[in-house]
């Protein structure tokens, strides 16, 4: 087919078959003041010349700076052969694999991550993916609603802001109760979380590592929501997940992350993928789709898309979701990655991680004015509070070629001086040593 | 295969009456046309349905299918060993597949007997 489908003739002989006069006649049901008055396209340009205007308006962005930006989306290092192996057009083109005989090496990828985030998390099953971890941690509201039929969700305020304004936005009209438990100077508050739960609790919710970089276990608390028969869900940073303790292992129902930080570069903030991992009693409210593995009647192993009955395309009135796409070739990559990594090599990405940020805690802190704000374990991030308005330092450390961290104040309400820094592997020391350096001399 | 002190209905449940109490499952027809169950939906003890009303459902290997109360009810107890074993209803569709014990709320006068029901799988079977 032509990129330009319809020359006048054929356009003239759809009007006919309609039997309209005009396109004009076509859109006659649109009143005219809804009507776009123009598409303001500019005249068409040589290939040269395109290529010339994108590059400038990309030279606009800086590229080159050193940053310690985390809050829920961190800088690790993408081996080389994610993208080679990814960029594979049997992977890359591929679109829904309902067809199982035309879709075995899909389906094959799907189930071997699913396999992954299940290990990885310790728990049960394992979804294909939804779009992100904050669109997991809705789906898996909705999933523990579903399954206790109650209304009031407790949700801990240490929970990364940005999925508890998605989590708002999409249960306006749901007529759900959110219960907000409040941070204790960024700790996540165990005691006033157990002491909400009640018969009414369909599930709370929690984040390991938490938006402050606190780590917890919570393995007794969740015992204690399940005394009300309510769910734990536990939002995570699949990359920790190699030296924490898991949510399988602290009892959670519902485990979800957002699996950028295993594969998918930090590009203006998406695609992601969302991890969505549960229980085994909980697998049929998983909304998604589920790859299985199955035999021929020749004994062959063979992958199909299972569980289909509560899919939208098969019962549309019993889906448990209206997603029915996932992020196959965001999970493929965090597949790839994982593999490549090994578990050996996942620890050690997240003991570096771990390491730098204990350095650069120690390097920021010893500078005077500057004082640790997140009390406790941290894993490769953490916040300090500082003597002056972190906006502004970031405005100023910006300029000298660091990103020194997320502004916790643009969430939190008092907390304008306090400054959320993360490490990865990539961080150097040096790097940490210049930023200490810059930030004594700002401050 | 169709127990004569059982009442049946046209979308094959049977209902076991023992005074205000009951038993509800699916027939041996139904589970032999729906082939390897894979998994069985079931409401919660404190549910309350109409006759007609959707309780559950089931998924075979084949097919997913709604299963509707035969009478009106409130739900005692379900049968919780069809989590991990849903095969039950095709090996004992009448004993140990049973779904769900019941207090009947209401009258029985449109279900059918043995006879009846026979009829109407054999029918269905052509």
């Amino acid at each position: 087919m032509p990129y330009v489908p319809h020359s006048p003739e054929e356009i003239r002989e759809m009007l006919d078959v309609i039997g309209v006069d005009s396109v004009e006649d076509l859109f006659a049901e649109i009143p005219a003041e809804l009507r776009p008055k123009s598409f303001a396209l500019p005249k068409g340009k040589s290939e040269m010349a395109v290529l010339q205007q994108l590059g400038e308006m990309a030279a606009k962005n800086t590229t080159d700076l050193t940053s310690f930006l985390g809050a829920g989306f961190y800088d690790h290092f993408i081996p080389t052969a994610v993208d080679a192996l990814s960029s594979r057009s049997e992977f890359y083109t591929a679109y829904t694999p309902y067809q199982p005989e035309s879709s075995q090496g899909t389906l094959q990828a799907i189930f071997e991550y699913q396999t992954a985030m299940a290990r990885l998390m310790d728990m049960d099953y394992a979804n294909a993916s939804v779009y992100d971890g904050g669109s997991a941690l809705y789906e898996a509201t909705l999933m523990a609603v579903r399954k206790t039929r109650r209304r009031k969700i407790i949700v801990s305020e240490a929970l990364n802001p940005i999925y508890r304004v998605m989590l708002d936005s999409y249960t306006t009209n749901l007529n759900l109760e959110l219960v907000t438990v409040p941070h204790n100077h960024g700790r996540t508050n165990v005691k006033s979380i157990t002491a909400a739960v009640d018969k009414d609790t369909a599930a709370v919710i929690v984040q390991n590592p938490n938006f402050f970089g606190s780590v917890n276990d919570f393995t007794e608390m969740f015992a204690a929501v399940h005394e009300h028969k309510a769910l734990a869900i536990m939002s995570t940073y699949p990359v920790m997940q190699s030296v924490l303790k898991t949510p399988g292992q602290m009892g959670a129902d519902i485990a979800v992350a957002d699996g950028q930080s295993i594969g998918q570069p930090l590009s203006f903030g998406g695609p992601y993928l969302g991890i969505m991992t549960c229980s085994k009693a909980l697998v049929r409210q998983m909304p998604g789709r589920i790859a299985g593995r199955t035999e021929d009647e020749d004994g062959k192993p063979g992958y199909v898309l299972t569980i289909q009955a509560r899919e939208q395309h098969i019962r549309r009135q019993k889906a448990t979701s209206n997603i029915c796409s996932n992020q196959a070739l965001c999970a493929l990559r965090t597949l790839i990655h994982l593999c490549l990594l090994g578990e050996e090599g996942l620890r050690r990405t997240a003991i570096l991680s771990v390491e730098r940020a204990h350095y650069a805690a120690e390097r920021l802190t010893a500078i005077n004015g500057v004082e640790m704000f997140t009390k406790g374990p941290f894993g490769n991030e953490f916040a300090v509070s500082l003597p002056v308005n972190a906006f502004e330092v970031i405005d100023k450390l910006t300029e000298r070629g660091i990103i020194p961290g997320f502004p916790v104040g643009r969430y939190y309400e008092g907390f304008e001086n306090v400054l959320l820094v993360a490490c990865t592997e990539k961080t150097t020391e040096e790097q940490i040593g210049i930023f200490a350096e810059i930030l004594r001399g700002t401050i | 295969m169709i127990p004569q002190e059982l009442l049946y209905a046209k979308s094959h449940e049977w209902l076991k009456v023992d005074g205000e109490n009951g038993t509800i499952g699916i027939t041996h027809f139904a589970q032999e046309q729906l082939g390897d169950l894979t998994f069985v939906e079931l409401p919660q003890e404190g549910d309350t349905f109409a006759a007609g009303d959707e309780f559950g459902s089931i998924e075979s290997v084949k097919a997913a299918s709604e299963m509707y109360a035969p009478v009106d009810c409130e739900v005692v107890a379900v049968n919780e060993a069809l989590e991990d074993a849903p095969e039950k209803v095709n090996e004992d569709p009448y004993g140990d597949g049973w779904l769900m014990k019941i207090k009947i709320t209401g009258p029985t006068d449109g279900l059918l007997d043995a006879a009846a029901y026979e009829k109407v799988t054999e029918e269905e079977a052509h």
